[in-house]
Order: structure tokens, then C-alpha cells, then sequence
């Protein structure tokens, strides 16, 4: 087991060496920082020391890739390429264009980001499986088919519109929370219930239509003929042999997401004022901080691998019949 | 001729897609399994009333892809052989279509169906501030409004009355052609064709487009926007956006996910390596991150490059097209991991394996063997796909990495709508259509994607 997971962590690394190495792509090769320079200082003030101190305040005045101006190994390391994408491995993201340090940033975003995140996801994942269940009880009958229909529906509403229709319904009409903001402590609660609602609300539809698929795979399967054939109700069936056979698909798309948590939701989190990741991240696109957007890349593709072996390893504690080797 | 046809590339690749849906089908049709499989979605009642309402807005969208530029009027005495001129601006056939309601704009936001503008203002001769008129909106009422209500009414049932009668003279002359009764038909179907849900699905959408004509004659319907442009207008405008970025994506992600997911999955060895690599680290990158990045990088090359683009239209489109690419970048690494273990699977069975003896070319075995038994997973995912894209456009407009903003989509509306939930009164009517549309817009795509699934996929059929 431990063998198996230092393996897949070596395997993670040329993976982030490709997200590194495509990041970098983007935002240096295809673009000089030049044209960066002359984007965001708009057309009228574009001077050539304008560009060269905007250029040095980000340190994107070195070369690329290769520094003939330097000796030794400072060829190597004296370079864009070097500071902003190989330090990145080091937890060590810059400055953000308002001068403050990404890394500590991210640290003190990320409690709010899990605050909102981890009650949406755990109580959504409750709502969902128990929904489905439920329509599987009911399987072939009208409710099972009402259902359906409500799922589809569900779906098909941007996730916009629950977000601004909740905030308006509750907060303006009703009056019965905030409408945004954030608060530290305990306080936090009265802001954070309403996007953790609205958060089940939007993801039911997709999630449940996802796990009654599931669960229907399972209910024609041998042992469940054997287990009603052996007088269990269908409710026992269902709790205790179809939800736990069901486990590995449902953690194969559960678990992978765990970690993006940290990530937050973009949309929730501008929409409600929450100081987390995902408002950070919105804001450094609408301000085009491209040392941000950059972080926040190389993050999320780390979180998406250690979602992956959080998934293999998850495996072998719902079904002990899986050995990871 | 009065005017210049101007070809768009996004209209251009649209044209080139419907033309290689018709191929499709038309080789479709004579393919025994494939007709069975469609035959299927034909007798769904719920996804040939999807299909209706699809339809509907493929003419929509349609109609608003023939672009043209106006010819300008000739300079009073100009010579006779003067170079004839065109406007900058491009307009489509939609746009002549609703000329009215493109040009008859207000000051500023009006409710639907308003004679009134939202706000008040200091009128002309007037020391208090008051509601003034609207300068299309309810103008045939004159001075006394009294009648509003009546007026609305009269053009309702008028309106009710033109939809019931085309839809009555489109099912006669069906029924005509096929020889059924008509109240037959509307009883049981005909029996062969899901007519009836087409019929019954054909009815709302023929009385709603009665009622948005009669009333758009002398209202404007969804409102004004704060600009005073007419909320219909742009949300019909908007369909067009969101069908090209639904189909588009597809049509640049199908031919790298198919091309690599079966090369990964037949070839195998460090081909299949290096392309397992490929949409690993691709898909590791958050979706919404990877497209952020990539459009911003492409703003700056849009920017840097003013001189590419003769027309603000065209600015625009290559903005459209610049999205359509990135997203299907992005989001073909799904469907390629898809193809490539069910092509794992098929490698392995008698039929690929006879060819392989016969000595039949790797690439001959990949597109003549492989490659139709993989169609059936294909064509779910470009079903399924789409109104996933037609949901992210308004997501990604709204974090500001989506269309251009001068690009109408439902994203721009909603994005520019929902500040102003917060006045007094609500202006509530631009972000109510948008989402209307968008939702019946997707809800008939998911149907007919279900549909197609179920037919298709050769799992559920058990």
C-alpha cells in the first residue's frame, strides 16, 4: 500500500512538470510580456519605460528560458522561467499585483472557501443518495417517473438563476439572511447557510439522476435477486446491499472532488461576497492578475491528483476485495 | 443588388456542420442498425417534442446566421458610376426580420408592456418629475391610456386566434397529405410518424409567436433594457450565440478525442503513453481555470492585434470562434478516455482480430472497424455536451472570460441584468427572459439527449 502510493506520487510529478511547463506556454511564449505590459496599461500611457518598470515590478524583465548574461548555473536560474513556474514547486507563488505574497493569500482564503464548500458538498451528497434511493424504492411508478422529470428540470436551469433567485427570494423578500458578506467565528453561520442551500438546490438534479443510474445497475445484479429471494424487504435490500455494492462508482466521482474543495466555488463565493479562493480567483481574471490565475492553475491541478489517489485508496475501504499493489 | 453578403467564419463553419449533419443523416439512412436506432427517438413522443422545440430555435439561430451589409444610400449628386457603398454595420436576416423591433429603442428600462418609462424624469413644460411616455411603447393609444388593458387583451386573442389558425391549416394540410382525419390524429397519431407530439408540441410555440407579433406591433413585450434596446430582440438575437457555442465546441473537440482516443487505445505502446499523458495533464488543470487562462491570453492577442479584424463585427466572431476553440481543447480529454478503453475492447474481439490476419492496415482496421462501432459513443457525447456549453456561456460571460461584451448572448444579458435586481422597483424582466429562453433552450436539448442515449446506447436497451 505505501508502495503503491509513493509510486503514484512519482507519477503526479511529470504531470505537474506538463501543467508547469503548459502554464507557462501560455502565459510567457504565446504573449510576450510585452504585449502583457501594453494590455494592461491600456493604450494611452504605453511608453517603453512604462513597459520596462511594469515588467520589472512582476521580475518578467529577465529572458525566458536561457540567461547568456549570467554565469554558471544563474544561465539556468536567473530566468522567467526559473522564477515564476520552477519555484512554484516550492509553494512559492510571487506577489499578486497588489503587491501581497499569493501563498500567504491562499493561506488565510482558505478557511472560508472550506467553510461554505465542506457543509455544500457533505450535505448535497446526503440529499442526493437519499433521493435517488428513494426513487429506486419507488422504480417504475409514477412518483420515480415525477421525479425524473424534476431532475431533468433541475438541470436545465443555469446555476445563475439559483443563485440570484435565492438571494432574491430569501434575502430580499423574505428577509431571512444576509444578502452577502462574511464573518469570522461562529457569526459566519447566518452568512453561510443561504449559499449552502442554494448549493444543494442547484447540484440535485445532475447528482441524483447520476446515483439512481447507478443504483439501478445494481439492482439487477444476482445477489440482490438472492437477497429478496431470501425474504429481506426491499428497504434492507436496498440500505444495506445495493448502497454498499454501490460505493466504488459513487466515490469514483465523489472522492476525485474532495480536495478541490480547497478551491472553492467561483460563482458562490463572488455572488455572496465570501472571502475565499474563488472569489480571489474571479477577481484576479476580471483584473487580469496573471500571477494569480497562474497559482491558482498549478493548485488545482495538485489538488486534482491528490484527488485521484484519494479515490484509488478509498477503493480499498469500501471493497476489501481491491489491493492496490 | 441592395446589399453585400458577408460570410462570416462562425457562420461559414455553422453551414459546413448543418451540411455534415445532412450527409450523416443521409448516409444514416441507409445504414439498417443506425435507421433502427433513430426510428426509436422518433417514436419518443418527449423527444420528438424536444426536437420541435430544438427546431425552433435552429431556425432562430439560423435565420440570424445569413449576414449581409446594407447598401448605402448614393450621395445626392454623385456621379453616376460612383462606387456603390455598404454600411459598417453587419446585420442578419433576422435582423431585417425585426427591423421594428431592432430600431424602435426606448431612453431607458420599461416593464413589459409599459406605456411608461421605469424612472421618473423632469419633463419638458413640467416642474414635477414624472413618468414620461414611451416613445413606441403603447404610442398607438395616443393621449388617454385608458384602453391599455383592453388594447393588450384584443391583441392577445388576436394573436391566439393567427397561431390556432396557421397550426390548424399545418396539421389540415399534414393530414391532408397522409390521408388521416385530423381529430384522428390528434386522438392517437397517425400510427406511423410521432406527428401528434410535433402537433401538440407545434401549438404553444405557433399561439406564443401569434401573441409576441400581435403585441410586438405596439409594445415592446420583455421590456427594455437600460439602454432601451428591446429584451426580445435580444434574447432572440442570443440564440444564435448559444447554439454556435454548443455545436462549434463539438465540432473542434470530436476529431481530436476521436483521432487520439482510438489511436491510444489500437496503437497502443508509448503512443498510447504519451496521449494517456496528454489528457492526464490537461484534465488535471480546473476546467474553469485552463479556459480563464487561455481566454485571457487570447484577449491580449485580439488586443495586440487591432489590425486583423476590419469590422467590429468580425472582432467579435473571432472572439466567438477563439472561445469555441478553447472550450473544445479543454473538453475533449472525457470523451477521448471513453474511446480509447472502449476501442481497448474492441481490439480484442474476432472481427478486428480476422482483419488484423488478413493483413488489412492499421488505419483501414482503425476507420472501417473501429471507428463506426465507436459512433453510437460519439454521438451521446455530442447530445449530451451540448447544453452543458450552452449553461457554461452564461457562467463563463458572468467571471468575465466568455464573448465578446458586444457579442448579445444570454450570458452578456444576464451578466449586465443582475445588478439591477438591486433597484427600486426590481427590473426583473431582462434577467426573466434570459433565463426563460436558456431554460427552454436546454431542457428540450437534455430531453432529446436522453432520448438519443436511450436508443443509442446499447446498455440501456437491456
Amino acid at each position: 500500500m505505501l508502495a503503491y502510493i509513493i509510486r503514484r506520487l512519482l507519477y503526479a510529478i511529470p504531470i505537474l512538470i506538463g501543467v508547469n511547463l503548459l502554464t507557462f506556454a501560455l502565459f510567457f511564449v504565446v504573449n510576450t510580456p510585452d504585449d502583457m505590459a501594453r494590455m494592461q496599461l491600456g493604450v494611452k500611457r504605453v511608453t517603453p519605460e512604462a513597459i520596462e518598470k511594469w515588467k520589472a515590478d512582476r521580475g518578467y524583465d529577465k529572458p525566458l528560458v536561457w540567461n547568456s548574461a549570467a554565469a554558471g548555473s544563474a544561465a539556468l536560474t536567473d530566468t522567467i522561467f526559473f522564477s515564476k513556474s520552477v519555484r512554484m514547486f516550492a509553494a512559492d507563488f510571487g506577489r499578486a499585483d497588489d503587491g501581497r505574497d499569493i501563498a500567504r493569500e491562499i493561506g488565510t482564503r482558505m478557511g472560508p472557501s472550506l467553510a461554505i464548500a465542506v457543509p455544500t458538498f457533505v450535505l448535497g451528497l446526503f440529499v442526493a443518495i437519499s433521493f435517488a434511493l428513494l426513487l429506486v424504492f419507488f422504480r417504475a411508478t409514477l412518483l420515480d417517473f415525477a421525479g425524473i422529470v424534476l431532475c431533468v428540470a433541475m438541470m436545465s436551469i443555469s446555476g445563475l438563476f439559483y443563485i440570484i433567485g435565492g438571494q432574491w427570494l430569501v434575502s430580499k423578500v423574505w428577509h431571512l439572511a444576509p444578502i452577502s458578506g462574511y464573518s469570522g467565528g461562529l457569526d459566519a453561520a447566518k452568512f453561510l447557510i443561504l449559499p449552502v442551500i442554494i448549493g444543494v438546490i442547484g447540484g440535485i438534479g445532475s447528482s441524483t439522476r447520476w446515483y439512481r443510474t447507478i443504483f439501478l445497475e445494481e439492482i439487477n445484479r444476482d445477489y440482490v435477486r438472492t437477497a429478496r429471494a431470501k425474504g429481506l424487504p426491499e428497504r434492507v435490500v436496498l440500505f444495506r446491499h445495493v448502497l454498499r455494492n454501490a460505493m466504488i462508482p459513487i466515490l469514483t466521482g465523489v472522492v476525485v472532488v474532495i480536495p478541490s474543495l480547497f478551491m472553492g466555488s467561483l460563482l458562490t463565493e463572488s455572488f455572496f461576497g465570501i472571502p475565499g479562493l474563488g472569489s480571489y480567483t474571479i477577481d484576479a481574471i476580471n483584473a487580469q492578475d496573471f500571477a494569480v490565475v497562474r497559482s491558482m492553475v498549478f493548485i488545482g491541478s495538485v489538488l486534482y491528483i491528490v484527488g485521484l489517489l484519494l479515490t484509488d485508496i478509498s477503493y480499498t475501504l469500501a471493497d476489501p476485495r481491491v489491493r492496490l499493489q | 443588388m441592395s446589399f453585400q453578403v458577408v460570410l462570416l467564419w462562425s457562420d461559414a463553419l455553422l453551414f459546413v456542420l448543418i451540411a455534415a449533419i445532412a450527409g450523416l443523416m443521409l448516409w444514416a439512412r441507409r445504414q439498417d442498425a443506425l435507421r433502427a436506432a433513430w426510428a426509436r427517438v422518433a417514436r419518443d413522443g418527449m423527444a420528438m417534442s424536444a426536437a420541435t422545440v430544438l427546431a425552433a430555435f435552429v431556425v432562430v439561430g439560423l435565420l440570424d446566421s445569413l449576414h449581409y451589409r446594407a447598401r448605402l444610400d448614393a450621395q445626392p449628386g454623385a456621379p453616376a458610376g460612383a462606387t456603390v457603398r455598404y454600411a459598417v454595420e453587419v446585420h442578419s436576416a433576422l435582423d431585417a426580420l425585426l427591423a421594428d423591433l431592432r430600431q424602435r429603442s426606448e431612453k431607458t428600462y420599461s416593464a413589459p408592456l409599459a406605456t411608461h418609462l421605469y424612472s421618473k424624469e423632469a419633463l419638458e413644460n413640467s416642474t414635477q418629475r414624472e413618468f414620461p411616455r414611451l416613445k413606441h411603447g403603447g404610442a398607438h393609444l395616443g393621449k388617454d391610456i385608458s384602453g391599455h388593458e383592453f388594447d393588450i387583451a384584443v391583441r392577445v386573442s388576436r394573436g391566439c386566434a393567427g397561431g390556432l389558425v396557421v397550426w390548424l391549416l399545418l396539421v389540415a394540410a399534414w393530414c391532408r397529405l397522409r390521408g388521416v382525419e385530423v381529430i384522428e390524429m390528434l386522438k392517437v397519431g397517425d400510427g406511423e410518424t410521432a406527428i401528434r407530439p410535433v402537433a401538440l408540441t407545434l401549438l404553444p410555440i405557433l399561439l406564443l409567436l401569434g401573441i409576441a407579433i400581435s403585441l410586438d406591433g405596439g409594445y415592446h413585450v420583455f421590456g427594455t433594457d437600460k439602454v432601451g434596446q428591446d429584451v426580445l430582440y435580444l434574447s432572440l438575437k442570443s440564440i444564435r450565440t448559444g447554439l454556435l457555442i454548443g455545436t462549434l465546441t463539438t465540432l473542434v473537440m470530436l476529431p481530436l478525442a476521436v483521432l487520439l482516443g482510438i489511436l491510444a487505445g489500437y496503437v497502443g505502446g508509448w503512443v498510447d503513453d504519451l496521449i494517456q499523458y496528454l489528457y492526464t495533464t490537461l484534465s488535471s488543470i480546473p476546467g474553469v481555470l485552463l479556459i480563464a487562462a487561455a481566454v485571457l491570453m487570447m484577449q491580449v492577442i485580439i488586443d495586440t492585434h487591432p489590425d486583423w479584424f476590419a469590422t467590429s463585427a468580425e472582432r467579435a466572431d473571432a472572439r466567438l470562434l477563439a472561445l469555441c476553440l478553447i472550450l473544445g481543447m479543454t473538453s475533449w480529454t472525457g470523451v477521448a478516455r471513453l474511446l480509447r478503453g472502449e476501442t481497448l475492447k474492441l481490439r480484442e474481439l474476432e472481427f478486428v482480430q480476422a482483419a488484423q490476419v488478413f493483413g488489412v492496415g492499421r488505419f483501414a482496421i482503425m476507420s472501417r472497424h473501429i471507428l463506426p462501432n465507436l459512433m453510437h459513443i460519439v454521438l451521446i457525447a455530442l447530445v449530451m455536451d451540448f447544453s452543458g456549453l450552452v449553461l457554461a456561456e452564461a457562467v463563463l460571460s458572468y467571471v468575465g472570460v466568455g464573448v465578446d461584451p458586444t457579442t448579445i448572448s444570454f450570458g452578456t444579458m444576464i451578466n449586465t441584468a443582475r445588478m439591477e435586481l438591486a433597484r427600486e422597483p426590481m427590473v426583473w424582466w431582462s434577467l426573466a427572459a434570459a433565463f426563460s429562453f436558456m431554460f427552454a433552450l436546454v431542457l428540450a436539448a437534455n430531453l432529446f439527449a436522453d432520448a438519443v442515449r436511450d436508443a443509442f446506447d446499447p446498455r440501456s436497451s437491456a
